[in-house]
This record gives C-alpha cells, sequence and structure tokens, in this order.
C-alpha cells in the first residue's frame, strides 16, 4: 500500500543548520547531525540536507556532516546543493548519504542526470525542480534555477518528462511562489507535474500549517511532503504531523 | 562474555555501503567493508549489500573479484554454515536472473527470476511499508505489522523460501532464508528501529555458531 513520507529539510551553510531552530535540551541547535538524530527519534521518516553554501572548497565540510550523521541516523537521507559531477556524488554517497539531489546542475546538463543514473541507479537520483507560475509556458508552470532567481524559459511540466526519461528516480518540486509564505503548497503545480510523472513526487515549498500537508497528499497527489520552518520553530513536531495526516485518512508509518 | 563479530560488508563500488557497516557497528559487530579475499575468509558473517540496477551491481560484483567469493560464502550459510545476508539489489543477486537485466546471471543459490512490480503502482517503491512475516529468527522482536523502507523496482518471487512480504500493488517478496542465508529487500540499515532490530538478530544468529 501506499504510505505518505514526512520529510524535514535542513539548510545546512558551512556545516551548521540555517533558518532557526528552536528545539529544546538540544546541546548544539546549529548542528545538523543533532538535529537528524532528533528527526528520526521523532518519526521522520526520510531527510533531506540542502548545503546552501555549495561552493567547491567547501565540500568536505558536509562530506563530514554526512560521515557523521551515516554513524547515527539509520533513516534513509538525501544531498543537494553543488553536486555537479558523478565524482561529487560519489564522494557523497560513499560517505553514506543514500541520495542525491542536483538542480541547477541539471538543467545546465541534462546528461548529467544519466550518467548518475547509470553509475549508482536511479533510486539514488532525485531532481530538484523549481517552478514558478508563468503565463508563458504550455502548462502555466516555467522552470527556475539559482534559487528561483534565474528563468529557464523551460516548461515545468515538460522538464519533468525528460529528467524521467534522463533516468531521474524521484523528482522534488518546489514552487518558488510560495517558497517561504506559508500559505501552502501550490496545489495546482502538484497536480500539473505530477500527473504524468511515474516516480515518486516530493512537494516542497510554503508550508505553514499540519493541513497544508494533508492538503499536499490528498489534493495535489504527491507521495512525500518536505517541510522546514514549521518543524525547525518548535511549532510542530513530525509526530503531530502524521497524527494530522492520519486523522485524514492518509497511510502514514506511525510513531512508535 | 563474547567478542564482537566480525563482519565483512562486501565492497564492490556501489553507492552507499557506509550505512550497513555504521549500523552493524552501532550494533556493536566489528563491521569493515572489504574486497579482500582473506578477510573475509576470517569473518564470522558475511553482508551483501547493493543499489542501483541488477546488471550494474552483477558486474561492479565481477569487477571487484567478489563473484565467486559472495556465491561460496551464500552456498555455505543456506547449507547451515557462517552467516551472510543480502540487502536489496544484494538479495536479487541471490535469484538466477533479473528480468530488469536479461543478460546478466545472478548469483542462483536460489531458483528463480526477479521481475518488476506490479504496472498499477509506482516505479520504485521509494517507501516504508509494513511487513507480514512467518516465524523466523531474522523478525524476532518485531512487532506484527511492523514497518520498514524500501527502495525497489523489481522483486523476488515468492516461493517456499520466502519469510516476509509486504504489499505494493500485491504481495511483494520482503524477505528470504535458507537456514543461515538470510536476505531482504527492503533497507534494514535504514529502517529505524526495526531494521536494527533485523540486523541484531543476524548479529545473534552469528554469536550462536
Amino acid at each position: 500500500m501506499k504510505s505518505i513520507r514526512v520529510i524535514p529539510c535542513l539548510d545546512v551553510h558551512q556545516g551548521r543548520v540555517v533558518k532557526g531552530v528552536n528545539f529544546v535540551n538540544l546541546r548544539d541547535a546549529g548542528d545538523p547531525v543533532e538535529l537528524a538524530a532528533r528527526y528520526d527519534q521523532e518519526g521522520a521518516d526520510e531527510l533531506i540536507f540542502l548545503d546552501i553554501t555549495a561552493s567547491s572548497d567547501e565540500r568536505n565540510t558536509m562530506v563530514e556532516v554526512v560521515r557523521r550523521t551515516a554513524e547515527e541516523v539509520f533513516i534513509p537521507f538525501t544531498v543537494g546543493g553543488g553536486i555537479r559531477s558523478v565524482e561529487d556524488a560519489r564522494q557523497i554517497l560513499r560517505a553514506g548519504a543514500d541520495k542525491v539531489s542536483i538542480n541547477t546542475a541539471a538543467v545546465d546538463s541534462p546528461a548529467l542526470i544519466s550518467e548518475l543514473a547509470q553509475e549508482f541507479g536511479s533510486q539514488c537520483v532525485v531532481v530538484s525542480v523549481d517552478a514558478r507560475r508563468s503565463s508563458e509556458m504550455p502548462s502555466g508552470f516555467e522552470v527556475f534555477i539559482h534559487g528561483g532567481r534565474t528563468a529557464t524559459g523551460r516548461d515545468a511540466v515538460a522538464w519533468v518528462e525528460e529528467v524521467v526519461q534522463r533516468g531521474a528516480g524521484e523528482i522534488m518540486q518546489t514552487s518558488m511562489d510560495r517558497d517561504g509564505t506559508r500559505d501552502g503548497f501550490d496545489l495546482e503545480m502538484l497536480q500539473a507535474l505530477g500527473a504524468n510523472c511515474p516516480v515518486p513526487l516530493i512537494a516542497s515549498g510554503g508550508v505553514g500549517s499540519l493541513e497544508h500537508l494533508v492538503d499536499g497528499a490528498k489534493l495535489g497527489g504527491v507521495d512525500a511532503v518536505l517541510a522546514a520552518s514549521i518543524f525547525h520553530f518548535g511549532e510542530h513536531t513530525i509526530a503531530e504531523a502524521k497524527q494530522t495526516m492520519a486523522q485524514a485518512g492518509l497511510v502514514v508509518r506511525p510513531i512508535v | 562474555m563474547t567478542s564482537s563479530p566480525r563482519i565483512a560488508v562486501l565492497d564492490y563500488g556501489i553507492g552507499n555501503l557506509r550505512s550497513a557497516q555504521k549500523a552493524l557497528e552501532h550494533l556493536g559487530a566489528q563491521a569493515e567493508l572489504t574486497a579482500d579475499h582473506q578477510q573475509i575468509a576470517a569473518a564470522d558473517a558475511v553482508v551483501l549489500p547493493g543499489v542501483g540496477a541488477f546488471g550494474r551491481c552483477v558486474e561492479a560484483l565481477a569487477q571487484a573479484e567478489l563473484t565467486e567469493v559472495a556465491h561460496q560464502a551464500a552456498i555455505e550459510a543456506s547449507q547451515g554454515g557462517r552467516p551472510f545476508i543480502g540487502i536489496c539489489v544484494g538479495m536479487q543477486m541471490l535469484f538466477s536472473t533479473s528480468s530488469e537485466s536479461p543478460n546478466q546471471q545472478g548469483l542462483a543459490v536460489f531458483p528463480g527470476q526477479v521481475g518488476p512490480l506490479a504496472d498499477d503502482v509506482k516505479h520504485p517503491q521509494m517507501q516504508w511499508n509494513q511487513l507480514e512475516f512467518s516465524a523466523h529468527p531474522m523478525f524476532a522482536g518485531l512487532s506484527k505489522n511492523d514497518w520498514v523502507y524500501f527502495v525497489h523496482g523489481y522483486a523476488g518471487p515468492i516461493t517456499e523460501h520466502t519469510v516476509a512480504t509486504c504489499d505494493y500493488g500485491g504481495p511483494v517478496c520482503a524477505a528470504v532464508a535458507q537456514k543461515n542465508l538470510w536476505a531482504t529487500q527492503f533497507h534494514p540499515e535504514k529502517s529505524g528501529t526495526a531494521g536494527l532490530t533485523v540486523l541484531n538478530n543476524f548479529l545473534d544468529e552469528t554469536a550462536g555458531q
């Protein structure tokens, strides 16, 4: 049976979690490994680290975070940000990550998707698609890169089809119109991108309440929901998120 | 007091092998990622992980000159000798063939062909799912319908050796076993407490040898 994954996202800058974190009883709230362990205990189904420094000289810092996480956290985790080659990906996977996520690098060099899939398998390759509404695109949604600053002229629905053909094993979709707004997912975008997406689809961008997670799974038809701030600021726990989703009739892995 | 078991995690250069090693270390074992035949021979148990495509894993295992080592170790375990556990594609490779990579041969310790998941569900299955398991030492301490993490587009056939299934567009082979040869389609090293329980059971089985 299909179950919906709940995935907290940790933005990491120079080896520290940023965006603010407000857990109690953490010795060091800015340590990504400690936060990852905490989310694991709370029942997160998966974790995503986004390296927002992503310059090559910071790469070793992220690899070290991955190495330390793999020693303590026994749930799947994905690393994105700054991965531009098969060798970059190998370093992250060998350190203990399960998947890598690529975004700008995939747009700049779509062949990288198939190279990664061939080398490590599609299940290792998450393509992150940042999109905004655009009346000039056939689907109404355009792909953006560089953290949502640069338009690509690519139609988001066509791009999802292309990356899946090239070997992406999972799509992480972020509405750049909604990101940070706390207004909820762009459900129309989720439906548009999900309609022809044969691989798992993660919804991201805009979550401000637990009901938004329910809407994404129920109305957006996605396989996983991602959120950052509602978990980081201590407003809600993963357990509360799952309880709300279960009460709404969704299948989630219960918290033990 | 028994000394901690030495576990050889076969290293043939694919994906994330470190998590299996770290999970076993977390449980008190001495786990080494290794392709060294002597080190593998000296170990108390063997782990064959695997991610990605069946054919790619078969090729990589051959390139690392581990095909025969893995085959012998699995056969020995299936006859009641030194314990062996295959994980994910490491389980699939124990079968004869896979329709994913028709030109590649598996280790053929179990008969039959690995085939695709049902058409009406997403491929891969990339999620937590509940296990329905039969009484087997692999599942000691797990409660009925515990959840574990799967990432796969293909699965082994359900046969007399199947000890667990999950439901994903129909029943899917989730674990097989024959004597001391164990194998899981799910990732015990990525399945939180439930997965660590399975690996701990494997270490108990090893300690009991």
